[in-house]
């Protein structure tokens, strides 16, 4: 029923959130959402803040349920999938990489949890050849990063690490919300590099989720542009932004500040 | 403004001009050299984009020149010019009194938080209005006036009879501009007014700031923003800051086009922009390293450990502004020597 290289088939996944008991109240978090991610493919999921995306993402995490719809992986249904075999599988990046480290523990916890989570218990050296194995790939010092607490190290190499930590576990599929948001410009091309570079050498496939249009286009192979809960444009990455064709998207289009053109504002 | 110190010899075409402003966090954690030696005129009539890595002293400077420091910022030497006074010289409650709103306004990041959740937008602007007077305003007429103001600006009338929960995110942003410039000040310094907003909000919060330069409400407008392309929607002149220093300063299109400084040539590489007629550029930059700790600021050029053109007397010496001939615009490094 799947093609061979479709990796993650999701089939009209819909989660409406409701709240209160007497008069619940009703907000269509994402609606007969329909996609798929082939093998080796970064797929963009681009719209405006409330339009959806970090709640496919979430559903697809397996971090909530969807009302309705079903997630298929590799051709079969993820809830019939172990959840521990599943993160094998399925790995993400959050928009901040702060949130994702006990600030009580130093970060190396973080690469030790994934070796034990990924291989099971192996020696120290054997340990630390995978980090640094990892590293290298990335480019991170090792001496800078480990041994530290995660307040000593600025974002874009926490995200980095994470980076590397996702490596050790080596997934097919990476989910990245908003990657680089909390991240500063002259630091944020080299995480989308780096993204690029696993999707290359390692294969993984990469969910990006963002609500810049110039990343979506640096770094994508198709696009799908939500609203409202709703998937209005889907297509080519080429071929949605420079022809859009739902006056939603070319409005989107329209709004983004732009290197290459002024506003034409009256 | 009577007690203010007049300095006639200002050219009356400079509405802001600083000279060698230096403002130091000071604290347990030592002293922090977030603004030091900064020195800028702005014409009148000018839309001044200033940006940077976070951490490079945008909001300090903008701090420093509204006056309104948190405590552990310490004034710690040069000038401010706005006009022809100093705003250095005057006390703290003159410069809320009379300079704050009438001259000068400064919308800082996250403003949209001051609004009063308890109270509708109306009667907040009646209690700032009562604070800036000091008397009680006559409702009605100021009613009036604010209803023309917000209706000049292209923003409904009704705002002023909600709570600010009902309003969202851009639309408490204009609401915050719209009330900050009801004294039509002469200089109005807004810091990263759009980094919460999403694109399509953005481009209303442009279009206003546009609107109210041209109704003459506003003469001159200092952007601060980390997005360089957002910057270059609205800004004529940009000026580029790294480590609590200017580095380059000059019109928009040359900073994009035709940058000079090493840092900015890094950082306007590393812009990942959406390009509407074709694919975005293959070859994004990075800066290598980081942005200093302003404790330990780096001797000479501060951003010589991470300059890929690096000389010795880089290590040294600070560069001081050099104009290169045809280039046309100041620019902190010693390769224009």
């Amino acid at each position: 029923m799947i093609e061979n290289n479709a990796l993650l088939e999701v089939d009209k996944l819909t989660k409406i959130y409701t709240s209160g008991l007497i008069r619940p109240t009703k907000v269509v978090g994402a609606k007969e959402v329909s996609f798929k991610i082939n093998k080796g493919e970064i797929l963009a999921l681009v719209g405006e803040s409330g339009s959806g995306k970090t709640t496919v993402a979430n559903m697809i995490l397996r971090l909530i349920q969807p009302t309705s719809g079903l997630i298929y992986f590799n051709g079969k249904d993820i809830n019939t999938i172990r959840l521990r075999e599943y993160y094998k599988l399925v790995q993400v990046i959050f928009q901040d990489p702060y949130g994702s480290f006990n600030y009580f523990y130093k970060v190396d916890r973080v690469l030790n949890k994934a070796i034990e989570f990924r291989y099971g218990k192996i020696s120290k050296s054997k340990k630390l050849n995978l980090i640094e194995n990892a590293f290298k790939e990335i480019g991170i010092n090792t001496e800078e990063v480990l041994g530290r607490y995660p307040y000593q190290i600025s974002g874009g190499q926490l995200q980095r690490f994470l980076l590397a930590r996702t490596l050790i576990i080596r997934p097919k599929l990476l989910i990245a919300d908003e990657p680089t948001s909390m991240i500063d410009a002259s630091s944020r091309a080299s995480i989308l590099n780096l993204l690029e570079f696993i999707r290359k050498e390692e294969g993984f496939s990469v969910l990006f989720i963002t609500h810049d249009i110039g990343q979506a286009q640096y770094l994508s192979d198709r696009v799908l542009v939500m609203k409202k809960g709703l998937v209005v444009e889907r297509g080519q990455t080429k071929d949605v932004f420079l022809h859009p064709t739902h006056p939603y998207t070319k409005n989107l289009l329209d709004s983004v500040p732009s290197l290459y053109r002024q506003w034409e504002l009256d | 403004m009577t007690n203010l110190k007049k300095n006639p010899s200002q050219t009356s075409n400079v509405v802001l001009a600083i000279d060698d402003l230096k403002g130091y966090y000071k604290g347990t954690f030592g002293v922090v050299f977030a603004v030091d030696g900064v020195s800028f005129k702005v014409n009148k009539g000018e839309i001044v984009g200033i940006s940077g890595e976070s951490g490079c002293g945008k909001t300090t400077l903008a701090e420093l020149i509204s006056g309104t420091y948190v405590p552990v910022l310490h004034y710690e030497g040069g000038t401010i010019m706005i006009e022809d006074c100093n705003i250095c010289e005057i006390d703290e409650e003159t410069l809320r009194k009379d300079v704050c709103c009438t001259t000068l306004a400064y919308v800082p990041q996250a403003s949209m938080n001051s609004l009063n959740p308890v109270k509708k937008i109306k009667n907040f602007i009646f209690d700032v209005m009562t604070e800036r007077t000091g008397a009680k305003p006559d409702k009605p007429k100021v009613l009036k006036f604010v209803i023309n103001h917000f209706e000049t600006l292209g923003l409904d009338e009704t705002v002023l009879e909600r709570y600010p929960h009902e309003l969202s995110g851009g639309m408490k942003q204009r609401t915050i501009i719209a009330i900050s410039t009801l004294w039509n000040p002469i200089l109005l310094i807004i810091d990263e007014p759009t980094s919460a907003l999403d694109v399509t909000t953005q481009k209303l919060l442009i279009q206003m700031l546009l609107n109210l330069k041209k109704k003459g409400i506003i003469g001159t407008i200092i952007f601060i923003s980390h997005d360089i392309p957002t910057l270059r929607q609205i800004c004529d002149r940009c000026i580029i800051m790294y480590a609590g220093r200017i580095v380059e300063d000059g019109n928009m299109e040359d900073i994009i086009n035709s940058p000079l400084h090493p840092y900015t040539k890094g950082l306007v590489s590393s812009i990942v922009s959406f390009n509407p007629d074709g694919s975005p550029e293959s070859d994004l930059g990075s800066i290598p390293g980081q942005p200093p700790d302003l404790r330990f600021p780096p001797s000479g050029c501060r951003f010589h450990p991470r300059c890929p053109e690096s000389m010795p007397i880089c290590k040294t010496e600070h560069p001081p502004f050099f104009e290169p001939i045809n280039k046309g615009h100041p620019v902190s490094c010693w390769l224009y020597k």
